[in-house]
């Protein structure tokens, strides 16, 4: 294996971050927020695995598998609480459950 | 090797914008598959093979397969699509945007910060890729409390997934609800 | 006979009782009936208990019906005491009382609420008959506060007028300050002589205080202040004028005859008090004589005819405070008692010219009424006479004339008194024979209602009259000499010179030659005086009572709405107030934040991670 520059997977890492976090700003429609989550988890992960490549530690993967737990426990109930929110709204809109407010 | 991870970090980046902005769901998923193929392929340059597969395995597969689900049952027509359009006026990105550009630029300096860690190369050549073996013994070694509790996780994300998804009762007030759906 | 004394105050307000619980179910017949007959009777047992009491050795009779209260070292009783002050004092309420309940009947006929009218007016009588003949202050001062709650119902009467009603409040508002001091006098003496009982006080007061000192002064001012808010005296004059917004016959019991002398009748109740506080006594005889002029200068200048009844009856009730306070007690009381008769007199009579001219008031706009209404006219001319104090054919020249010459003589009065007496005799002639000369004389400008007054209306006019004529003869002074203290004569006693009685007779007819030029003769040169721009000048003043409406309102009421204003706020709630505004102003600046907006949140969690990394990447 030849080097790459750590900074190279980081720097990916933001980028994908922080383009999930834009989706997540920017799309009203909840299935598109969850994707973008997925998308934020998965460049966190990236950033794990990279760092604990530029060590050969294997800590980076175990923390990229806990979070593809949470990853998927995540997109789980959240489909969950889209299907609902459709369901009761009639609507895929996030802003829909604005009424949920105290 | 550094064409690779250039070619692929491309694609991954170039892949998410574009199903971040798709008006419509299903697109959105295609490339976001291809996004998270790009990913698991500069997982193995960073020599992570087994993170490669995962990646593979359980987002490009599981997820997005319960994505697709999802998108099935909503059963989101034509006009969902151009609703989405509606949504995705110009203006409402620019807040967002500036700050999306900050945080980006925050990041920037922060890993740019010229400290030895940060600029150092992965693996000096010769260094093998931490093999899915060493990742296993780690897991139920020193971690094995972290994986119970990611068990527990995952089997309160299945309770809580079932309760949520399911139809609701007779006579709950959700049900007179239900009849206005489309 | 005496032993019936009870049955003075009980009976009218037994009426009063009938009225009040049965008088919704009562034909009009039976309501009058009441009022008048609890009255009536009442001066009938009166009189029975009068002709007992002459036979009766002593000086006072004395009936105690139950114990009130007792408490620690004080007790009050409900009880009764008969001397020949009260005597008169029971007489002339009941005698006038019915005469003037037996015209109500007349004066309301086709008016609404004739049970809440007869109701009032028999409650007041019992108060006041409870006031002259209670034993004890405490008693007495529930008949005060009794006939201060009737004034107020009954010129309120007609209360639709949203005036009558602000007439009434004020009357009440401005006695109830000389209420309030006189229940401070009597809680004073309470605690420095430890009894109420007017006899018993009459004997420890001297014992248990020096004369002159502060305890006795204090609480001869105290009472004082009271007998001047419900007397009407300066400076608690203002009421009075304003009250005359009640029914004629109200006006005639309760604001001429009877409860506006009460002060007069508490003053001389306590003359052994007085006795101990000369300089109270002094203030008493200058407040006096200072109304009387005063009162007899506003009166010339009203049009109103009932307010310049009232003008008078101030005045003249200020000669009796001046006569009390220059000690010739027995006159004071006997010029109550022939006032009560004429000024009844008067307001009777111009009750009836009101009525027939349908709620005329202005005597500028009257003329002419002698032929068409011979007995009002009579009526009221032998009221005017007895007023003025024409001499020799009026009551009131005897009693007005024997106050002159008690107040120059005493060593309490002097020339001062008796000048301020002289010209306010001028002016009391001049002021009421204008009113005469006004109505009765001269062209006709409103036409009469051509109705035959009721009997009932005609008879106590003709009865008042000759009360007011021949009352005078009536030894009151002698009979009260035992009771009262004699007025304290430089000279030796007995009948004042032959030259004071001449110009004692020539004042009123000065007084009434003035006005017969001015309003009758209308030439020479006491017209062009009347004419001239001083006079103009003169007369608005005069006309407002000497402004002191307006003083009061300047200096308490608006200070006072003022104030009220500002309290209805609650300032002082004002920090509590904000505490609870800056938390409710917290929540909704809070609760702005949380807008229900997933996507809001999530840019805040995404801001505030930005804020944290500025920090680590600037700092």
């Amino acid at each position: 294996m030849t080097g790459l520059p750590m900074i190279w997977g980081l720097g990916l890492a933001a980028i994908l971050f922080v383009l999930g976090l834009l989706g997540v700003l920017v799309r009203r429609n909840i299935l598109f927020m969850l994707v973008s989550l997925e998308v934020m988890l998965n460049a966190a992960g990236l950033a794990f695995v990279v760092a604990g490549a530029r060590w050969g530690d294997a800590d980076g993967q175990v923390m990229f598998l806990i979070i593809l737990t949470v990853a998927a426990a995540e997109v789980a109930v959240g489909l969950a609480l889209a299907l609902q929110l459709f369901r009761r709204t009639g609507s895929v809109d996030a802003d829909a459950a604005m009424r949920l407010r105290g | 090797m550094t064409a690779a991870f250039l070619i692929a970090a491309a694609v991954a980046v170039l892949t998410t914008a574009l199903a971040l902005t798709r008006s419509n769901a299903v697109h959105a998923l295609l490339y976001l598959v291809v996004s998270l193929l790009a990913v698991a392929v500069v997982f193995f340059l960073y020599g992570a093979p087994l993170a490669a597969a995962l990646e593979i395995i359980v987002y490009a597969g599981a997820i997005i397969v319960l994505f697709v689900f999802v998108v099935i049952m909503l059963n989101l027509g034509p006009e969902a699509t151009e609703q989405e359009r509606r949504w995705l006026q110009p203006d409402i990105w620019v807040g967002p945007s500036l700050l999306a550009a900050v945080l980006l630029v925050e990041l920037a300096v922060l890993l740019t910060d010229g400290s030895a860690a940060a600029a150092g190369v992965v693996g000096p050549a010769g260094t093998r890729a931490v093999e899915a073996r060493a990742v296993g013994i780690r897991l139920f070694g020193p971690y094995l409390l972290a994986v119970e509790l990611a068990s527990f996780l995952l089997l309160a994300g299945l309770v809580g997934a079932w309760h949520l998804g399911r139809r609701p009762w007779q006579g709950s007030p959700a049900r007179e609800e239900e009849g206005e759906a489309p | 006979m005496v032993g019936l004394l009870f049955l003075v105050p009980l009976l009218p307000f037994l009426g009063f009782l009938v009225l009040l619980v049965g008088g919704g179910r009562l034909p009009r017949r039976a309501v009058e009936a009441i009022g008048v007959g609890s009255v009536a009777l009442s001066f009938a047992v009166a009189v029975l208990v009068a002709i007992g009491f002459a036979g009766l050795e002593g000086e006072s009779y004395r009936q105690t019906l139950w114990r009130w209260m007792a408490t620690g070292g004080f007790s009050a009783d409900i009880g009764l005491w008969l001397d020949p002050l009260s005597l008169v004092m029971m007489l002339v309420v009941t005698g006038v009382g019915a005469l003037i309940l037996l015209y109500s009947v007349g004066f309301l006929r086709g008016e609404a609420g004739a049970r809440r009218y007869f109701a009032a007016m028999t409650l007041f009588v019992a108060s006041m008959l409870v006031l002259v003949l209670a034993d004890n202050l405490l008693f007495l001062y529930l008949g005060w506060e009794g006939v201060g709650l009737c004034s107020y119902l009954l010129i309120g009467f007609w209360y639709r007028e949203p005036a009558n009603g602000a007439a009434a409040r004020k009357a009440f508002l401005v006695t109830r300050i000389g209420d309030a001091a006189l229940l401070l006098g009597l809680v004073l003496i309470v605690a420095s002589l430890g009894t109420l009982d007017i006899p018993v006080l009459q004997d420890r007061a001297p014992e248990a205080w020096t004369a002159g000192s502060t305890l006795p002064v204090a609480a001869a001012a105290l009472l004082l202040a009271g007998a001047v808010g419900k007397s009407a005296q300066l400076p608690l004059q203002v009421w009075l004028p304003d009250a005359m917004a009640g029914p004629s016959p109200v006006s005639a019991l309760i604001h001429a005859a009877t409860m506006v002398t009460a002060g007069v009748y508490l003053i001389a109740r306590m003359h052994g008090l007085y006795a101990l506080a000369p300089a109270v006594q002094t203030a008493v005889a200058a407040i006096g004589a200072l109304t009387l002029l005063l009162a007899a200068i506003s009166a010339l200048g009203q049009s109103d005819i009932k307010r310049v009844l009232a003008w008078s009856t101030i005045s003249q009730i200020g000669y009796m405070v001046m006569a009390l306070g220059a000690g010739a007690w027995g006159a004071a009381i006997f010029h109550f008692m022939t006032h009560a008769f004429f000024k009844a007199l008067l307001f009777l009579a111009a009750g009836l010219v009101i009525l027939r001219l349908h709620e005329e008031h202005d005597i500028r706009r009257m003329g002419g009424l002698a032929m068409k209404l011979p007995v009002s006219f009579a009526g009221f001319l032998a009221g005017a006479a007895s007023l003025a104090a024409l001499p020799v054919v009026t009551a009131g020249a005897y009693s007005k004339d024997l106050i002159l010459w008690q107040v120059a003589a005493s060593t309490e009065g002097g020339l001062l008194l008796w000048l301020a007496g002289a010209i306010g005799a001028v002016l009391t002639a001049l002021y009421i024979f204008k009113a005469v000369f006004l109505v009765f004389f001269g062209p006709m400008q409103t036409a009469p209602e051509p109705a035959p007054a009721s009997p009932a209306m005609l008879g106590p006019i003709v009865v008042l009259a000759v009360l007011a004529v021949f009352g005078g003869g009536l030894a009151v002074p002698a009979q009260l000499a035992g009771t009262l203290p004699a007025p304290p004569l430089a000279g030796a006693p007995g009948h004042p010179p032959l030259a004071f009685a001449l110009v004692s007779a020539a004042l009123p007819l000065l007084g009434l030659a003035i006005a017969w030029a001015l309003y009758v003769g209308r030439r020479g040169p006491l017209t062009g005086l009347a004419a001239s721009r001083a006079v103009a000048r003169a007369a608005p003043v005069a006309a407002a009572g000497f402004g002191f409406d307006a003083l009061y309102e300047r200096l308490f009421v608006r200070p006072w709405h003022a104030l009220a204003r500002t309290l209805r706020d609650d300032p002082a709630d004002r920090p509590a107030a904000g505490l609870a505004g800056l938390s409710l102003g917290g929540y909704r600046l809070l609760r702005e934040t949380q807008t229900g907006r997933v996507r809001w949140y999530a840019a805040s969690l995404a801001g505030g991670m930005a804020a944290a990394l500025a920090l680590g990447v600037l700092s």
